[in-house]
């Protein structure tokens, strides 16, 4: 699909910050408030804009520390459908957060977020591994998230400079 | 015993010299808790990962010596090709661009290698705080000229025109501007250009916001007809690249102007910092998302700030350039000063009064947008209360 340069502008910019307020996204663009609703109308209606999604240190909740793995997934692909059918059968899960195909030593790689390490070992050993297609899984807990999706997890943003400078 | 009266160690220019108007703003604002300060003339990115990197390479690899004077030829070279491939300005990496510490020191080299005692260099104001009396430590007469709001701060060939003197040597021009963020235009440029001629006049180009061009190309007072042959143009990676701290900058001339401010460099500095020069090679070579990534964020925020200025009742011209917007507080019936003050102590916003840039700045406040948005809508917030009940 072709953009116009505010609508990229502004796709730029929720990107940052999905709960800046409309009036504030029309200044910065330079539109009116209404002119920019119709965009974003027009972004979400066409999928452009998946959704807002907010970015969470659980590790900061107590009892919601959870546990994330990453999985390499060896499988078969099959005739007709190749990575496809599997790679559906696996995102299906609600456990699943991401299903990538990937280049290289493995097929897929899955990320699983769970609240213990033992209920991501048990998806993993039942659900995971005993799908047909899958001939082999290797799981990595993630030990620490430094950062994640361009944000980096507790990073000081104070301002450095002094007050004034002429 | 003979009673003496104690001589002043003082040189009688410095002693005349006023201290920067800023200097008891800065004082009460740093005293505060909580200010949302729009008084920093400086970015508020850190610089780039990539050029921090190089920097430290350059350490571990044990370049700690000095460097040529005028800077290493690698990073002469690469000024080169920016300007080339930027501004379409050809200088000769060898003999006309000098690498400086900060933008500051080539302003100062430019003047101290052509100014003579008693000649006037005009300047025009509001102004960065440092030219007039950098004019008057290399013994010249500051002469400025006031440009307006109502123009956009664009200033009038006949203006310049009618400051001109017998003694005139030299016109300091500054696009984008600091304070008012104007930009000369390619027309504006060249009507300047025409006097410039005429009256055989040198112009000191001070271009170290020219990465910071909101609405269209560039424009370099050196790539103006004829003008190559009296321009210094003055730049550096202060603002652009987000380096301020690594004081580093560069200034390109006709070989026989360079030559001069070389021999003082070679004198008072010997060379600009090694690690900073290194980094600076690698900012050139590949800095330019970067830099093209803060100059979009500046721009939005631009955008919001100047429209929200004028919806609260600060009248404010749209900035082309720079990250500053510059909006008149006539309406109020206070002084630049007085308005900095009491928005400060009451609702802890901090400005710089337009005063301090001189003549024309009264009446007006500079804020620096170089803040985050949050910052950004919290000042504006403040700034309505305030205004509110004034
Ligand atoms: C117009 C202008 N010129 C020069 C400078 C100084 O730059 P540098 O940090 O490269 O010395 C500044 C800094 O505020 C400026 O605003």
């Amino acid at each position: 699909m072709k953009l116009t340069e505010k609508e990229v502008e502004i796709i730029e910019i929720l990107e940052k910050d999905a709960r800046i307020p409309i009036e504030t996204l029309a200044k910065m663009v330079s539109l009116s408030v209404g002119e920019t609703e119709a965009i974003l109308k027009k972004l979400e209606e066409t999928k452009v804009i998946v959704q807002y999604t907010t970015l969470v240190d659980w590790r900061k909740v107590d009892g919601h520390e959870g546990v994330t793995a990453m999985i390499d997934v060896k499988v078969t692909p099959k005739r007709g459908v190749g990575f496809d059918e599997v790679a559906e059968r696996i995102y299906r899960f609600p456990e699943v957060k991401s299903v990538y195909l990937m280049s290289g030593a493995y097929d897929l790689s899955v990320v699983i977020e769970g609240r213990s390490m033992s209920e991501v070992a048990k998806f993993v050993s039942e659900k995971l591994s005993t799908l047909d297609s899958v001939i082999s899984t290797t799981t990595h807990f993630i030990l620490k998230k430094y950062k994640h999706d361009g944000t980096v997890f507790d990073q000081g943003d104070q301002d450095h400079r002094i007050v004034m400078v002429p | 015993m003979m009673q003496q009266t104690k001589k002043s160690y003082l040189s009688e220019t410095v002693a005349r010299l006023k201290p920067s108007g800023i200097r008891r703003f800065f004082d009460l604002a740093s005293s505060m808790e909580g200010v949302v300060s729009l008084g920093v003339g400086e970015p508020d990115f850190v610089t780039s990962w990539s050029i921090r990197e190089a920097c430290i390479l350059s350490l571990e690899q044990g370049y700690t010596s000095y460097t040529a004077n005028a800077g290493l030829l690698e990073l002469r070279q690469e000024i080169a090709a920016y300007l080339a491939r930027k501004f379409h300005v050809e200088y000769d990496p060898e003999a006309e661009i000098l690498v400086t510490v900060g933008a500051s020191q080539a302003i100062d080299l430019a003047l101290r290698a052509t100014v003579n005692p008693g000649d006037e260099v005009i300047v025009v104001e509001p102004s960065f705080v440092a030219y007039g009396p950098l004019v008057t430590l290399a013994g010249g007469v500051p002469v400025p000229v006031e440009t307006n709001g109502d123009d956009h701060f664009k200033i009038r060939p006949d203006q310049i025109e009618r400051a001109i003197t017998d003694r005139t040597k030299a016109l300091i021009i500054c696009s984008p501007n600091n304070p008012t963020g104007t930009v000369l235009h390619k027309e504006e440029l060249e009507a300047i250009a025409r006097i410039v001629k005429k009256h055989d006049l040198l112009v000191i180009s001070d271009e170290i916001y020219a990465e910071l061009t909101y609405d269209g190309p560039y424009i370099s007072f050196a790539a103006v007809d004829e003008m190559r042959e009296r321009t210094i143009l003055i730049s550096g990676f202060s603002k652009g690249f987000a380096m301020t701290g690594w004081r580093l900058g560069f200034t390109a001339a006709p070989a026989e102007i360079l030559r001069a401010m070389l021999k003082i460099h070679q004198y008072a500095i010997m060379c600009a910092p090694t690690m900073a020069q290194y980094a600076a090679i690698e900012a050139l070579r590949n800095g330019e998302q970067d830099v093209e990534y803060m100059k979009k964020s500046y721009r939005r925020r631009r955008n919001y700030f100047v429209q929200s200025l004028n919806e609260i009742g600060l009248s404010c011209h749209m900035p082309g350039g720079a990250f500053y917007a510059f909006p008149s507080i006539r309406e109020t019936g206070l002084t630049s000063e007085q308005f900095a003050e009491k928005l400060l102590l009451e609702e802890k916003v901090a400005v710089v009064p337009g005063n301090v840039f001189g003549a024309g700045g009264e009446g007006y406040i500079r804020c620096s947008y170089a803040s985050s948005m949050e910052q950004l809508q919290e000042a504006i917030k403040r700034m309505k209360r305030f205004l509110a009940r004034l």
